[in-house]
Order: structure tokens, then sequence, then C-alpha cells
């Protein structure tokens, strides 16, 4: 029998029992489009992260005060006080090593802004000119902090948008004078609105200088140093330098934890993947409910086109012929309901990205091919036992009235 | 040239052994035209299913054409059925949702001859059974006696030597009866072997041999040219 006829013929069956056909591909249709949408819905998350990361500046290394005893705790965040404070000093002594490019200490605290009668509570941010290059921050007017020395105390700031919009309203801001405790600064720039950069809004932040910073919170110790190695490559060289310059600025003792964003990232990466794999094997077992269909929907047509089956044997058909005749129609039935499930699966993720614009919903191109498969292999795994007892009927038993 | 020794046949019926052939043999020459008679349950059915290589008996041996097929795996079997056996049968046994054209292609597609050939044969059975204009018909817009041609048609598709009919004119009335039984004697004509299996004696005498089975047996094997048959043509065909 030729592939065309088979196929010619499994057509003809598939276009002779609409309501047969239309049950198998709702089946399947729904195992791969879950799949699919589920699949788009994971990777959705883990771009979203992804470039959350990404745009936290590149090619970063992070210093935090304090040492983790135990794997995965933010020491910083546990402990609270460390031993040793992390310095502007050991900061600036970081800028020694060859595969640093560039780095900003950070103060990080919350302090009561005022402009003549009105008050708003901002994080107050602690830095240096170099901040902007490493997270990579626009100013929309005015200029950022001045490349100054960071122990100068410069009476400057840069604001956020909305605390711009807040504190000015429709009054230009630029120029103007704001109190922050009992200083006063006078405004130098606005950012441009950004958004949200893991859970840290730029729009929302005042930024001074360090010293001003160190002043303002009464501390010598940073929060962070922001290290920015000078290629991709020099990452893991930057991190080693980092340890050891503070290690012997701090004798002898690893009190400080660097953390690299591309370690952070591939954690989260793994972790999102690991999740849309998981939840695309729950989807998966829809395929196998509808391969559980497939095989009861075709016992039941080895039954109904038992006359059919022994015609063919007495017309010479062999028992190969037959299996084969049951399996292409599966296959075709699959492919029907995949293509299907496929484009369900694209219009599900289209209204999801038309719901949530921010994040980048798209499936994945394994499960864009291996939901398919898994939808053809099923289905022909399924009906091998159906095919095998067609192919097994006695013809004179088949085409008997009974 | 088919040759039945010794052929029995028995059945499990609940868990009394039903013998449905017991020891026939038979032997048919090639053209020749023949009626198997009797009531039902005779085993006239089993005996066209063996000689139709549809079921295998339990005993005794089946030579076809010098070849003993007895022995045969259900594929080699398959085969030989393409080959040399067309089946007619009383409920025509067309696929209903394909068109007549479509049925009597599918032994050719079985067989997997192409596409361009199996239009020219296509064509020629179409023409010599008359169902030119009902070509993309299915079974169900046809009458019982176009349905009987078609499944003629069918049987004929690979130009077997045998053709065994199974109660051909049973489900057809007595007009549309001859009509078919006459497409069937004009197949005998053309030099085939022609098996009539049926229990209406107007039917059955028309072949040139009549057996008569009870019980599983041959009780008689009367020939001489058939009273309404086409005259005997006494020309021996050489075996395809």
């Amino acid at each position: 029998m030729r592939i065309a006829d088979l196929l010619d013929f499994a057509w003809q069956v598939v276009r002779g029992y609409r309501a047969r056909t239309l049950l198998i591909l709702l089946a399947m249709g729904i195992g791969v489009a879950a799949v699919v949408a589920v699949t788009s819905l994971g990777e959705g998350a883990r771009l979203y992260v992804v470039n959350q990361f990404g745009s936290l500046g590149t090619n970063l290394v992070i210093v935090l005060p304090g040492r983790s005893e135990t794997a995965g705790a933010m020491p910083g965040v546990l402990i609270g006080k460390t031993p040793r404070d992390l310095t502007l000093d050991d900061a600036l002594a970081l800028k020694r090593s060859h595969a640093v490019r560039r780095i900003a200490p950070l103060i990080i605290g919350a302090a009561d802004v005022h402009v003549g009668a009105r008050v708003r509570e901002t994080p107050v941010l602690g830095s240096t000119a170099e901040l902007r290059d490493i997270r990579g921050m626009d100013v929309a007017l005015g200029r950022f902090l001045p490349e100054a020395d960071p122990r100068q105390m410069l009476p400057v700031c840069v604001i956020g948008a909305r605390v711009a919009t807040e504190l000015f309203g429709s009054k230009p801001a630029l120029g103007e004078w704001l109190r922050i405790g009992d200083r006063r600064f006078r405004v130098i720039g606005i950012m441009a609105r950004q958004g949200e950069s893991l859970g840290f809004n730029t729009d929302e932040i005042v930024i001074v200088p360090l010293a001003a910073a160190q002043a303002l919170f009464n501390t010598e110790a940073l929060f962070r140093v922001l290290v920015e190695a000078k290629s991709r490559e020099q990452i893991l060289y930057a991190k080693a330098d980092v340890e050891e310059i503070i290690r012997l600025r701090h004798e002898g003792e690893r009190d400080v934890t660097v953390i690299t964003q591309d370690a952070v990232l591939a954690t989260f990466d793994r972790i999102l993947r690991a999740l849309t794999l998981a939840v695309a094997g729950i989807a998966a077992i829809s395929l196998a409910v509808a391969g559980i269909l497939i095989m009861n929907v075709m016992l039941i047509a080895v039954t109904q086109r038992r006359r059919e089956i022994g015609l063919l044997k007495a017309l010479g058909a062999t028992g190969a012929q037959i299996r084969m005749a049951f399996l292409t129609e599966a296959v075709l039935l699959s492919i029907g309901g995949a293509s299907v499930g496929l484009a369900v699966g694209q219009a599900i993720r289209y209204a999801a990205v038309q719901l949530y614009p921010a994040i980048p919903f798209q499936a994945p191109w394994w499960a864009l091919v291996a939901a398919p498969t898994t939808a053809v292999i099923t289905a022909v795994l399924f009906t091998l036992a159906p095919a095998r007892r067609a192919a097994r009927l006695d013809p004179v038993l088949a085409l008997s009235r009974r | 040239m088919i040759r039945l020794t010794g052929i029995e046949r028995t059945f499990a019926v609940g868990d009394e052994m039903v013998r449905a052939l017991r020891s026939v043999t038979l032997e048919i020459p090639q053209g020749e035209y023949l009626s198997i008679m009797g009531p039902s349950g005779s085993g006239k059915s089993t005996l066209l299913n063996v000689v139709g290589l549809l079921d295998r008996p339990n005993m005794g041996t089946y030579e076809l054409d010098g070849h003993d097929v007895t022995g045969l795996s259900d594929d080699e079997l398959a085969r030989v059925r393409r080959e040399k056996m067309g089946f007619v049968f009383q409920f025509f046994h067309l696929v209903p949702r394909l068109s007549a054209e479509q049925n009597i292609e599918l032994p050719m597609v079985l067989a997997g001859i192409d596409p361009a050939q199996r239009r020219q044969r296509l064509d020629r059975l179409l023409a010599d059974y008359g169902l030119e204009d009902r070509a993309r018909h299915r079974p169900e817009q046809l009458s019982g006696g176009q349905c009987q041609r078609v499944a003629i048609a069918r049987a004929m598709s690979m130009s077997p030597p045998v053709i065994l009919a199974d109660e051909p004119t049973g489900n057809l009335d007595r007009h549309t009866g001859k009509e078919v039984m006459a497409v069937l004697e004009r197949l005998h004509h053309d030099g085939g072997t022609v098996v009539v299996v049926t229990h209406d004696p107007d039917i059955g005498s028309r072949a040139h041999r009549r057996l008569r089975m009870i019980d599983g047996a041959i009780i008689s094997d009367e020939r001489g040219t058939g009273a309404n048959a086409w005259p005997q043509h006494d020309r021996s065909m050489t075996e395809t």
C-alpha cells in the first residue's frame, strides 16, 4: 500500500466520522494548548525576572558587609550589624583591581524630605557619580551627582521624577532647594522615569553624595558596594580580587559577601525554568488523558468498523496494512489536534500579553516542539493496542452479520 | 484449479463442538460455474470461506493451482486472496464513507498499484458494470442492484481467476437478482471460476455443477447445463 493511499484512506475515515474526529481534536487540542499556554506564562515570568536583573546593570559584582555562615541567607538582612563595617576606604581600594572598571559605594536610608510645608518620606541613597554608569540610570533634567572626591560633602541632590512632582508640583524643581533632616540640598538633576527594578523604584528616591548621606544617617558603614567588572569574562576575576582586597584590609578576615549578578541571575533562571518544566509536565498529563481517550475511541472504532476490517482482509489486506491504517489515522488526528492546540495556545498567549504587557509571555521553543511531538507519540502509543486488535480480527467472524 | 482433500472444520459453540465441514473432498477446475446449496447451517458458507482462504480448516489439505496453501501464514493468505480471489457478499459490504469508485479501487489500493494504472482499470470496470454515472455516489445513494454491481466490480478489480459469491442475490428482489446473476455468469463466460452459495433453487440450478450440502457434508454433486444458464463454453483456461 502506497503512503499516499494510506494517508488518503485515513483522511476518508477522519472526514467520515466527524463527531469522533472533533472529540479527539478537542482532547488533543486542550492538552497541547495547556502545555503551550502554561509554558508561555512560565517563560514570560522567567524573561521578566531576567530583564529585571539586566536592568540593574551589566557585569555587576555586589559587595555586602558581613558573611553568611549558612548558604543562601543574605547576611546583611539577617544579622543586621556585622562585626566590621564596610567603609568608603574599602570601596575605594577596590579600584586597584585590574578587573574592576568602576565602583559605586551605597548608603541607603529613609528620611523626611521637606520643601516649604510639604513633607514626604523617601528612601535616600548616598553614592557617587559612578552609580549612574553602573546602574545605567538616565537623567531627564539637569545633571547627575558631580564627579568629586566622595569624602566631600556637596549640598546637592538628584531626585526621582515622582518625588519632583510630589514635592514641587508643577513648578520647576531644578535649582530649587529642599531639606532632608536638618540639611539643605540644591536639586541639580531629575531622574528619567524608569519604573521599578527589583522592587527598587528610581522614580521615588533622592540621591545625595555619599558623604552627605554618611552625615545624614550618622554612619560610616556602607550598605553595599556596586562593582562593575571590565567585561563579562572579568566578572570572576573581579570577584576574586574584591574578596582578596577586602580580606587584606580586614586583617585577613573574610567578612564580606560578594555576589555576582550572573550567579543570582543564573539561580533565578534555573528556578523559573524548573518551575516552567514542572507546570508543563502537569499540563502534559492532559495529553496522556487525551491519549487514553484516543485509545477508547479507537477501540470503539474497531468494534464499529469490524465488518469493514473483515472486508479489507477479504480483499487482501495484511495485518500490517490494517495496523498502519489505524496508526495513520491516529497520526492524522493527533497532528490536527496539535495544530488546533498550538493555535489556541498562541491565542491564550496573545490574550495574556494584552492583559499584562509588561511580562514578555512567550512559549519556549522546546515546548512548541515537545507538545505536538508528545501528542503524536501518545496518540500512536495508545492506538497500538486497538490497531493490533483490529489486525487480529478473524475475517469470517468480522464479516458475519452478528 | 482448486483441490480440497479431507477438509474438516469444527467450531466450538459453548461446550459443544460443531463440525461445520466433515471430510470434504472437492476439486474445482479453472473456469467452472459451481453452485453450493443446502439448508442454513449445512456448512456451505464455511466451505466457501475455506475455499476463499478466509477460514482455515482444522484438518485436510488445500491445493491452489498446484501449491499447498494449508500452511501459509495470515499475511501470505492475504496476498493470495488479493491476487486470486474475488468476494461478493450478500450484504455487499461496501465501505459506506467511500464512493462507488473508491470502493472498487480498494483491492488495487491495498495491492499498491500506482494511481495511473488504477485509473485505467477503474474506468474499464465502471464501463463494464454500467456504473459510469454512479462513480462518485456513495453506497447509500445506490440501489441494491447497483451496490452489488459495485461489489462485483470491486471483486474483479484485481482480475482474480476465482469469484466467490455468498448469497449474492439474498438481499435483492427477483429481477435485480437475475441481473446480478447475469453479471456473474458473464465472468464465468469470460473464463473465471464462479462459485455461488445460495439457498434459492432457481439461482442454484443455473450453475453447470451443483453441490448439495447437509450437516457439513457434500451429499450430491450434479453436473450438466443449468436450466437458464449460459451455454457451456468448453474452453479450458490457462491458469493465472
